[in-house]
């Protein structure tokens, strides 16, 4: 088996003649935190999307774990083990907590298009479920209303939700945006936590974040790769300081 | 809309010992309502809020608006009306003739429309609604503009005379409470669980591994399955199908019905469907074609000063 879970050759994105990503190499090792940095409109996201294939890419192709997954649909990606999350906490706001795991164990059940079974067939997966929120530390709030619990905790929630599907590869869409100190520490911990087992590719703007996390960083700029390496070698990269210098990212970095 | 549906569904799971009283006595009431309101009315008002139910299983828990479903409310109708009346069937096959016919139409509608969504995903179902309604007023077997006439009502499992009016009216509140419970029993389902799911958060649920499309089209089937078992039923109640039921003002009415009566509601829509009926029954003799300007009204009133409708706002009062 290859040493890399997913090796993309020449991926390209292109809106009406604007490259947002070009020609993009990228081999992520199998059970490596991978962090995909660089400056605002770099493509960072657009790179997830064409990952997970929410966009076709242009040109270009995917492998993931040796199987070509190009022109697959994304759902099909994701029952692959190729699982995202998005820039915005992705719950389902009105479910509750537990219901919200729940959605995400219950294809394993193979009941998800049985419209005459009650709802209580679903009731085998809460002890699952509830394992899965203690992981995230979300016990307490298991009968909660989704969108009345704080921001951090969404995000929890999110990955408990991620985790349910067991995938061999998650794909974090700055997991940290917008939390506090005290949140993030709390993340940083679960992501560690969760990598044992399986690989994470991961859009960070906080550079400590990344600098304590993450095995290997590939940087992004106008759609092409930069740099790539440890995170020693790509801070001393005079490139890499280059595009950050003067961009507001540098900025967002150090809060 | 999304507070509000979620609201009526977790009100069912948290009271539900409260939803099952109101069951019960609205089936109670529904055994004796013939003995003291004109069965032809009751059974036209349970016709409608079936419809109507139907409609809200696809705009309220789906958020899918379809303006297309008097296409299945109609065809259903003539199918059924064809199989009573030429084929000589018993109407408990007739209706289920209606409904098997729906659900095939509501399949290809739904395989045409289902990939677009908001106003497209509403200006395919109606452009295909039209074409049906075209063949409805062209093909000689509907009857075209005379509509499908006399349609006997026959004998129940070859048994029980349906002209009896009293017995017709409790074939009707079988027929309405099993497209009922399907509906119930559809959003309280697995199946249900993750149509909850798309609905709240849809590029979530694609990332989970769901195939939400095909969700959709299931959706879509029963929903237009059981419109169509409305309609076959209306059919063998007044013994006639007509161009009215295929036609867009149809597909506007089950809209306002569901909007008035509460939106993602359990009873909203038979709530709304009974209002309706009745004013064009109490009014139509009155003031004539006013009773359109006169819902028009009714229709601008609720969406700008009770948004969530009567059975919506109901909910909201009894838990403040």
């Amino acid at each position: 088996m290859s040493d890399y879970i997913l090796e993309t050759t020449g991926l390209t994105k292109e809106f009406k003649g604007f490259a947002a990503v070009s020609d993009v190499n990228l081999n992520i090792r199998r059970g490596d935190i991978h962090a995909l940095i660089g400056p605002n409109g770099a493509g960072k996201t657009t790179v997830f999307n064409l990952l997970t294939k929410f966009l076709p890419p242009t040109r270009g192709c995917i492998l993931f774990q040796g199987q070509d997954i190009t022109h697959e649909a994304p759902a099909a990606t994701a029952r692959r083990g190729l699982v995202r999350s998005f820039q915005i906490s992705a719950t389902f706001p009105h479910l509750t907590v537990l219901e919200n795991v729940r959605i995400g164990l219950q294809r394993k059940l193979g009941t998800e298009f049985h419209f005459w079974k009650p709802e209580r067939t679903l009731d085998v997966l809460n002890s699952r479920a509830m394992e899965l929120l203690a992981d995230v530390d979300l016990t307490q709030f298991a009968g909660t209303i989704t969108s009345e619990m704080p921001y951090g905790r969404k995000r929890a929630l999110e990955i408990a939700t991620t985790l349910a599907l067991d995938p061999a590869m998650m794909l974090l869409d700055e997991p940290t945006q917008g939390m506090g100190q005290e949140d993030i520490a709390r993340v940083v911990d679960l992501i560690r936590k969760v990598s044992a087992n399986r690989t994470i590719v991961m859009v960070e703007h906080n550079l400590s974040v990344v600098a304590n996390l993450c095995d290997r960083i590939t940087v992004l700029q106008r759609g092409s790769v930069l740099a790539e390496g440890t995170y020693d070698e790509v801070s001393k990269n005079p490139q890499v300081l280059e595009a950050y210098v003067g961009s507001n990212d540098m900025n967002d970095a150090h809060h | 809309m999304n507070t509000q549906a979620s609201h009526a569904s977790h009100g069912q799971l948290v009271k539900p010992t409260r939803s099952n009283t109101v069951f019960l006595v609205l089936f109670a009431l529904g055994l004796v309502a013939p003995f003291a309101v004109y069965p032809t009315f009751l059974m036209k008002a349970l016709c409608f809020g079936l419809f109507a139910s139907a409609f809200n299983l696809l705009l309220g828990y789906v958020g899918l608006l379809s303006f297309g479903h008097a296409a299945f409310l109609g065809v259903a109708g003539y199918v059924c009306g064809m199989m009573v009346r030429d084929a000589g069937v018993t109407p408990e096959l007739g209706i289920v003739a209606g409904t098997a016919a729906a659900a095939s139409l509501g399949w290809v509608f739904g395989k045409l429309a289902i990939r677009r969504t908001g106003i497209y995903f509403a200006m395919i179902t109606l452009a295909l609604a039209q074409m049906v309604f075209f063949l409805a007023l062209q093909m000689k077997a509907t009857g075209g503009e005379d509509g499908f006439q006399g349609v006997p009502r026959g004998h129940l499992f070859g048994l029980i005379d349906m002209n009896n009016n009293i017995a017709m009216y409790y074939l009707v509140f079988a027929v309405f409470c099993i497209g009922f419970f399907v509906i119930h029993r559809t959003i309280h389902s697995p199946f249900g669980q993750i149509l909850k799911a798309i609905r709240e958060n849809e590029p979530r649920a694609i990332s989970l591994g769901y195939d939400v499309d095909k969700f959709k089209l299931i959706a879509f089937v029963i929903s237009a399955a059981l419109a169509g078992m409305a309609g076959a039923t209306k059919t063998l109640v007044f013994q006639l199908a007509s161009l009215t039921d295929v036609h867009w003002h149809t597909s506007g009415e089950v809209v306002l019905m569901t909007l008035l009566g509460g939106l993602a509601t359990v009873f909203g829509p038979l709530a709304g469907a009974t209002v309706i009926v009745t004013l064009q029954n109490e009014l139509a003799d009155k003031v004539g074609s006013w009773v359109t300007v006169i819902m028009g009204v009714i229709f601008v009133l609720c969406v700008l000063m009770f948004r969530r409708g009567i059975v919506g706002e109901l909910q909201a009062l009894v838990k403040r």
